[in-house]
């Protein structure tokens, strides 16, 4: 009796073991490919998906923006993401934008510097201005705060302000939206970069080129540092990807997306 | 099953035996095997990018930008040495004090309440440090000594504190581990009890002290949260105590999320080097107290 109930113990375990490994999809009816900054939503609206839509496989892949594009066009995959606006002959592709991710330069609320041109930010990461009263502040070294390689916010930033100059190796890095906040939070001589949905009491959004960080001036592009992930598809898209890219539009799907930082487009 | 003669029983016994014992070494050889999973995953995946590149380049280049294929790991290798030997000259003083306290210089009850204590501040999770450093000690450095407060000099203090335990409990060990007779000796010759301690005791308890503070150093070396969080992380030679720092761990966890292809392998190489570096630290420690149990 024992000895059996041991063999139902020993069973039950091999089973768990068993269903453990079948996280697995081997079945995929839709891929996406393409931009890393999107890829981590995009893995968010495929999880949720899938929960709805449990004998479905959603496939979510990097590779970048320009792979992803290329991909979708020879139809490797139906929804390319991309992170940067098509040129040339991406054209073609049907262009659909499912979220914006803004950027604040975020500073210490006593700071007395309330805005700097966007050449001076970059001068700042790339470690050639360094003291505060360089830009009509106090003279303090300024303690300049960064994300870690391979962050979204990261390779925003890089994109739309530093272009192909280097993040200087002394700037302070760390894992997450939040704790570089919290560090600008206490430290009255940081400045950092955070996602623009983020932005709180506890920090100042600093004006760029004479342009405060609000919706309004986003919508009519006077603040620059803003870029859209878009999906693209060959032709409007159809059947499941239809219906994956109008969930990402439903109210469910652009919560997820001000859940995480970025700005809803609906 | 009805008509089972006394052999056949017997037999049923013994190969219950031999199924049992076949079982238990399954279990006990599958955690070793774990070990060995995770080094061949580990020199599996890192390996191929380090020769890839170059094992120089990688060892002693100083640029870490993924993202343009440049993977210098020695700003991280320098960055987890200094943090290091800056936890052990915090730690090993206070945790060899202590260590010498507790067995020569205090009364049973002091001892009974004392080491309970030590005890549990080796229960105390890392990332609870790690706070107590965000909240209190990082704020102290900004605006003592200045700069961004994430440094070295932070690392460095909340590891020292975090290795005390390892230093302690096993120094104690050690010196408990003297037979009285040098102890009695010692004083019966007129030595005091301090030219005992430092004539008698720590020549003879060396090997195990010694393996005390390479325990805590692994210790140091491997600790991730904590550092993480106070050191400020940015991926080059500090200049000075106050600069922040990166060492080996908490680039691997920093920037593991996101990473893929290449900078996912550079992660993983990143993990071979340390796991050489804690391997010797292991060894040495070992070798050590081997010498001592072969002295005694």
């Amino acid at each position: 009796m024992t000895r059996r109930n041991l063999a139902l113990v020993g069973l039950a375990f091999v089973a768990a073991l068993l269903a453990g490994c079948r996280g697995d999809r081997s079945q995929t009816d839709l891929t996406l490919a393409g931009s890393t900054s999107i890829q981590p939503f995009a893995d968010k609206w495929a999880e949720v998906f899938m929960q709805a839509h449990p004998d479905l496989g959603v496939n979510v892949q990097g590779g970048g923006s320009s792979s992803g594009i290329q991909a979708c066009k020879s139809g490797a995959c139906q929804i390319g993401m991309s992170s940067r606006e098509l040129k040339g002959d991406e054209k073609d592709l049907v262009e659909i934008v499912v979220a914006r991710d803004g950027l604040a330069i975020i500073v210490h609320p006593s700071n007395p510097v309330r805005g700097a041109k966007v050449a001076e930010i970059k001068q700042i990461f790339a470690g050639d201005l360094r003291n505060w009263s360089l830009l009509g502040g106090a003279d303090k070294p300024i303690t300049v705060v960064t994300r870690e390689e391979g962050s979204g916010t990261r390779g925003a930033f890089q994109e739309l302000v530093m272009g192909k100059t280097r993040i200087f190796r002394g700037a302070i890095t760390e894992d997450s939206n939040g704790t570089v906040r919290e560090i600008i939070a206490h430290d009255p001589a940081a400045i950092g970069f955070i996602s623009l949905g983020l932005v709180n009491e506890q920090v100042r959004a600093l004006d760029l080129d004479g342009a405060a960080a609000t919706d309004e001036n986003i919508e009519n592009g006077r603040y620059k540092l803003v870029r859209p992930f878009l999906f693209v598809s060959r032709g409007e898209p159809a059947g499941l990807a239809k219906e994956f890219v109008d969930f990402v539009l439903s109210a469910e799907g652009q919560a997820l997306v001000k859940k995480e930082g970025l700005l809803p487009v609906r | 099953m009805s008509g089972a003669g006394k052999p056949r029983g017997r037999n049923r016994l013994e190969r219950n035996d031999r199924l049992v014992r076949l079982a238990l070494l399954v279990v006990a050889f599958s955690a070793v095997s774990v070990l060995l999973v995770i080094t061949v995953f580990i020199v599996g995946q890192g390996t191929p990018i380090m020769f890839k590149y170059g094992l120089k380049s990688f060892l002693t280049g100083s640029s870490w930008y993924p993202s343009e294929k440049l993977f210098g790991l020695w700003p991280m290798i320098v960055g987890s040495l200094f943090v290091t030997a800056g936890a052990l000259v915090i730690g090993v003083p206070f945790g060899l004090s202590c260590a010498i306290v507790l067995t020569e210089f205090s009364s049973k009850k002091v001892r009974r309440l004392i080491k309970p204590v030590i005890e549990l501040l080796a229960g105390i999770p890392s990332v609870v440090y790690g706070f107590m450093g965000v909240v209190i000690l990082v704020p102290f450095i900004r605006q003592t000594f200045g700069g961004p407060g994430l440094s070295v000099l932070a690392a460095a203090i909340i590891l020292g504190v975090m290795i005390l335990p390892t230093i302690i409990s096993i120094s104690v060990d050690a010196l408990q581990a003297v037979p009285p007779s040098y102890r009695e000796g010692s004083i019966a010759l007129g030595a005091t009890r301090w030219q005992t301690v430092k004539m008698v005791l720590f020549p003879a308890a060396r090997s195990g002290i010694i393996a005390s503070v390479i325990l805590g150093m692994g210790r140091a070396v491997g600790e991730t949260m904590a550092t993480i969080m106070v050191a400020g992380n940015a991926a080059e030679v500090p200049g000075s105590l106050l600069a922040p720092v990166r060492t080996l761990t908490s680039n691997v966890a920093l920037e593991m999320s996101y990473a893929t292809g290449e900078h996912r392998e550079a992660l993983f190489a990143t993990g071979v080097v340390l796991f050489v570096i804690i391997m010797v630290l292991n060894t040495i420690a070992n070798a050590t107290s081997a010498r001592r149990r072969k002295q005694s």
